[in-house]
């Protein structure tokens, strides 16, 4: 792979489907022409599902750009009791908007009708108007994809590969030509983020906790194009909160995290309250409840200073 | 009737009664066909789950072709016991062959874990398959999720793609609605297979892909019912 995201030759595209030709550079239809029926039979496919992989991994190009969100508008449904929700709430870009409740009471469900982009049909009979407008139901399948990037509680990558060969391999899925520039700025914001560094070359499974949350955090703020990021309970991170929001409201996402997290839910200048499985009511963040926040994460800091100090072997003491 | 394919282990029996759960509530006679080489739990899970099973053990044949033998006395089965929606799980072991049937809705289930280049590693079972199931995304991250998808994508673009948790059932009701907008029949006679199997012993390894007792010929084994 070089520096830049090319489109891939039929060649390569034909080998690695397990094709074996004898010379390069020809065009596709040249190469369908002297591969016979028997060929085609044993690896398993036909000359019209050859020309359709080849179509949808050129094709991507065009589609992908296209996706912009203005606005999210989750139309209001039912509770767990059948009553009619009292509100509508509607959503901008580089907006956070926390989600609060006790557990049981819908957060989750809320974030999975938003994902399913629901249209009256599931449980809650919500319904999520992207841009004003109804998403059509084959639209639906494929912008589930591109629209919403998850973070949920998992901790870990399975992927066998080093930070590096990850960051390219989501980068081609996501048709990106400046993969080095890309490179760079996640690692560093990563590193930003984690506290304990690490580098291109360390391996998926061998990042910490912290690390591996902060490369997920950086890597949808910054390679991924989906507007909508739905975060759910990922407290205890151990990374630093304001920054990983910071960086996924300056990539103009609309976020909307359910939470336990006193610090996480104040940060969001509005918070929705669900109660037995509906929303229940808007509470915008006003100054009174910023020091709040502001006091929290003095603590929240201090707890730190001291983390830092015991882990260097030195002793501590109050001020 | 739907087929449902995928690699041992990958979340069908999973998928598959979560998805039954979230249609019982629209009252549809529902029942599940299990084909597997050796033996299996998945009959005394479907029916710990209260879901109507017949299992058939298809020994030294590979299960696939062992499907397409039984298939259409299975189909009338299930018309007997008036069956709604005639669910088969097969583990395509040999990735070779392919249980899907044209103009029957056909499933492909595989999970996150398997592997980003497992993919293109399956065969006619994924390439040919109506629906795409996804599942155990809960253990991976956003961007393996994507890596993966897209990778299923490039094999089988004309798929829709579908991400379902097993084990909490998230997005089973998706494929509920998609279930229930199946094609109906009465019969499966003069159905044709996807794809062609690759050689064993009956007249399905010689290339044959109509379905029908008049078809079969050779080394034809039938299940009990
Ligand atoms: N974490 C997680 N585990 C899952 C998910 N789906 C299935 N599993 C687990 O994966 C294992 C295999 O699931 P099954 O549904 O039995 O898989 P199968 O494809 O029917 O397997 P065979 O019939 O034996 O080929 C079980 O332990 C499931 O609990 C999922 O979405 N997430
Ligand atoms: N409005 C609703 N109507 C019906 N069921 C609901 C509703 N809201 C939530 N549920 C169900 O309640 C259960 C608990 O909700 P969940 O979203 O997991 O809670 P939380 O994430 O807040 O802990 C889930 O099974 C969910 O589908
Ligand atoms: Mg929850
Ligand atoms: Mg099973
Ligand atoms: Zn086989
Ligand atoms: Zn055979």
């Amino acid at each position: 792979m070089e520096g830049s995201w090319q489109l891939k030759n039929p060649y390569d595209f034909l080998t690695e489907m397990g094709f074996d030709l004898p010379d390069k550079n020809q065009s596709l239809d040249q190469y369908l022409n002297y591969i016979d029926e028997d060929m085609l039979e044993d690896i398993g496919t036909n000359k019209e599902m050859i020309y359709a992989s080849y179509d949808a991994l050129h094709g991507q190009l065009e589609e992908e750009s296209e996706v912009k969100v203005k606005s999210i508008l989750i139309k209001g449904g039912f509770n767990k009791d059948g009553e009619k929700e009292p509100l509508d709430i509607l959503l901008k870009p580089g907006e956070i908007v926390s989600i609060v409740g006790p557990t049981g009471s819908g957060k989750s469900r809320l974030l999975a009708d938003i994902e399913w982009l629901a249209q009256a049909d599931t449980p809650t009979g919500r319904v999520i108007v992207i841009n004003g407008i109804l998403p059509d139901e084959s639209k639906r399948y494929s912008f589930d994809e591109k629209l919403i990037s998850q973070l949920s509680q998992n901790m870990n990558f399975v992927m066998d590969a080093n930070v590096e060969e990850f960051i390219r391999m989501h980068a081609e899925s996501r048709n990106i030509k400046q993969i080095d520039e890309v490179l760079e700025t996640i690692i560093k914001h990563a590193n930003d983020l984690a506290g304990e560094p690490f580098s291109l070359e360390t391996p998926l499974t061998a990042l910490s906790g912290g690390q591996s949350r902060a490369l997920m955090i950086v890597d949808v703020a910054f390679l991924s194009k989906s507007p909508i990021v739905l975060i759910d309970e990922i407290e205890n991170a151990g990374i630093d909160r304001r920054k990983a929001m910071e960086f996924l409201v300056n990539a103009e996402k609309i976020i909307l995290i359910a939470t336990h997290d006193p610090v996480l839910a104040l940060m969001a200048n509005r918070r929705l309250v669900i109660r037995n499985g509906g929303m229940y009511k808007i509470i915008e963040s006003d100054e009174s409840e910023k020091k709040v926040l502001e006091k929290l994460e003095k603590r929240d800091r201090e707890t730190q200073k001291i983390r830092n100090a015991l882990r260097a072997g030195q002793k501590v003491q109050c001020d | 009737m739907i087929t449902v394919s995928g690699p041992p282990s990958s979340g069908k029996t999973s998928v598959i009664g979560k998805t039954i759960e979230a249609l019982e509530k629209k009252a549809i006679e529902l029942a599940v066909i299990k084909f597997d080489c050796l033996s299996t739990a998945d009959e005394l899970i479907y029916e710990k789950k209260g879901i109507k099973t017949k299992l058939g053990l298809s020994g030294s044949l590979c299960p696939d072709h062992y499907f397409v033998n039984n298939i259409d006395a299975c189909f009338h089965w299930g018309l007997k016991e008036n069956v709604d929606i005639l669910i088969t799980e097969s583990a395509g072991l040999c990735n070779r062959c392919s249980p899907h049937i044209k103009g029957i809705l056909s499933v492909c289930v595989i999970d996150n874990l398997s592997g980003c280049h497992t993919p293109k590693k399956i065969g006619p079972m994924l390439k040919f398959a109506d629906i795409v199931v996804i599942t155990k995304g809960d253990i991976v991250s956003q961007a393996e999720r994507e890596v993966f998808a897209y990778n299923v994508k490039m094999v089988n673009p004309k798929a829709k793609i579908l991400h379902i948790n097993g084990i909490t059932g998230q997005g089973a009701a998706e494929l509920g609605r998609l279930f229930l907008s199946a094609n109906d029949y009465q019969n499966l006679d003069d159905k044709k297979l996807r794809f062609t199997m690759p050689a064993a012993l009956c007249s399905y390894c010689l290339g044959e892909t109509m379905i029908g007792k008049d078809y079969h010929i050779g080394n034809v084994k039938n299940m009990k019912l």
